[in-house]
């Protein structure tokens, strides 16, 4: 195996273009599929030599957050968890403090499990990717990254740099719950993010729900925002919006739990945390 | 394949390695500079055993490359004694017989110490989520987290 770290964006695309290379960001998942020899590549491309990809930075459009950023970075940035809390709170649910200190939203999200925490945390809020490859550079929204369980929309040599995370609209608040049957270091049996935004009169105009581990790749349930919008978020607004997250699971019997037992959990779950998201889109 | 010569600093002295690509950090700490302090456990992050900081950061030096500490600072188990001088979590972690068998203590004391950096007056729940990836089959956990309670009050000097 060879180890190379480039410091451009164009020599690391010239490198993930050969056979057998892969990327690697923190290594939580890199290292270990390694190690147990489920990957076996010729090349690992650091591409945490590259600048865009260590960084966090702010404008009037929001936030561009580098794809190999570490959750501990995410969640000690001055404003990031004020503007976006259920982001951040997501990728913090990721492994534990060790982990925190090397897991990064790119990594999470092209290690390819469909109950990756940050993934539905960055749906919800909109997050669009910033990906290099051999043509340049190209933008694609997250939910539409992920295909099926290890398969990205990625190509030769493609590899993505950073995340752009809109700026939080004026009354808008986001959340992420997952659940799982202890209270650290396990893996989402059903993860849920929902981002919405109110007018002056408490009028939801934006809401995107996002479920994880009930399907072959994270989901946008673009029925269940639907449900919220142009309502107060009201009990009938969301318990159409319950009943949407439901009918959009197709999930997995597994030792994490059965489909009867996903489905379920994902409605509860969702209406918990858009009203999460509700109180915070209140308060600002 | 040549070895990749990595020039770094481990507990504030200059030091120099040669490793292979897919060698760890772990390893190398080990193998190539008898830094035997932190221990192999599970090889996959989860047991926190081969704690380390890596630029004051605290991480699992298993699932890092070795040629990935190249400028970096890395502090290991093995710079926190001053000397003869045990470090006041070790010295309660001895008094609270935080310990047992010993192979998570290194990691514990290190990821412990990093806490304390960050915040020198958590909350017992506090300490608990900070150490749930420093996994403990002897102790049950209740002396590692009164020890690391009992040290955070004597180095605020409370």
């Amino acid at each position: 195996m060879r180890y190379e770290k480039p410091t451009t964006v164009e020599a690391a695309s010239a490198l993930l273009a050969g056979q057998g290379a892969r990327v690697l960001a923190g290594g939580t998942d890199l290292l270990v599929q390694m190690k147990a020899r489920v990957l076996s590549p010729d090349v690992v491309v650091d591409i945490k030599g590259i600048d865009a990809t260590r960084k966090i930075t702010k404008d009037a459009s929001g936030y561009t957050i580098g794809a190999a950023v570490t959750g501990a970075e995410l969640k000690e940035h001055p404003t990031l968890s004020k503007d976006w809390p259920g982001l951040v709170e997501a990728a913090n649910l990721i492994g534990s403090t060790q982990v925190q200190g090397r897991a990064s939203l790119g990594g999470n999200l092209c290690n390819g499990s469909p109950a990756a925490d940050s993934v539905p945390g960055m749906i919800a809020a909109g997050a669009v990717a910033t990906i290099a490859g051999p043509k340049g550079t190209r933008t694609l929204p997250v939910e539409d990254i992920m295909l099926a369980p290890r398969k990205l929309a990625l190509t030769a040599g493609e590899f993505i740099v950073s995340f752009k995370i809109p700026a939080r609209p004026a009354h808008g608040g986001d959340a992420y719950l997952r659940f799982i049957p202890r209270t650290e270091m396990d893996i989402a049996v059903v993860g849920c993010g929902v981002a919405l935004a109110l007018d002056a009169s408490g009028t939801c105009t934006a809401a995107r729900v996002s479920l994880g581990a009930v399907a072959a790749r994270p989901l946008l349930v673009v029925d269940a925002g639907k449900a919220l919008i142009g309502t107060k978020v009201d009990e009938a607004a969301l318990a159409k919006m319950e009943a949407a997250a439901r009918a959009a699971c197709k999930p997995i019997d597994d030792k994490r739990g059965t489909v009867e037992f996903r489905i379920d959990v994902a409605g509860t779950l969702a209406k918990r945390t858009a009203t999460i998201a509700l109180e915070r889109a209140r308060k600002v | 394949m040549a070895k990749h010569h990595v020039t770094t600093t481990v507990n504030g002295d200059p030091v120099e390695y040669l490793c292979e690509s897919e060698q760890s950090l772990l390893d190398c700490l080990r193998d190539e500079l008898d830094l035997i302090g932190a221990k192999e456990g599970c090889s996959s992050g989860d047991c926190g055993a081969c704690s380390v900081l890596l630029d004051g950061r605290l991480v699992c030096s298993c699932l890092i490359l070795g040629v990935e500490a190249e400028g970096k600072n890395v502090e290991t188990i093995e710079g926190m004694a001053q000397g003869e001088e045990l470090h006041p979590l070790q010295r309660k972690f001895l008094e609270h017989a935080a310990l047992q068998c010993g192979i998570c203590t290194p990691g514990v004391l290190v990821a412990a110490k990093a806490l304390l950096a960050k915040n020198p007056d958590p909350t017992e729940t506090q300490v608990r989520y900070w150490l749930a990836g420093n996994l403990c089959r002897c102790t049950g956990y209740d002396k590692i987290v009164r020890a690391v309670m009992d040290a955070a009050a004597e180095m605020r000097g409370a």
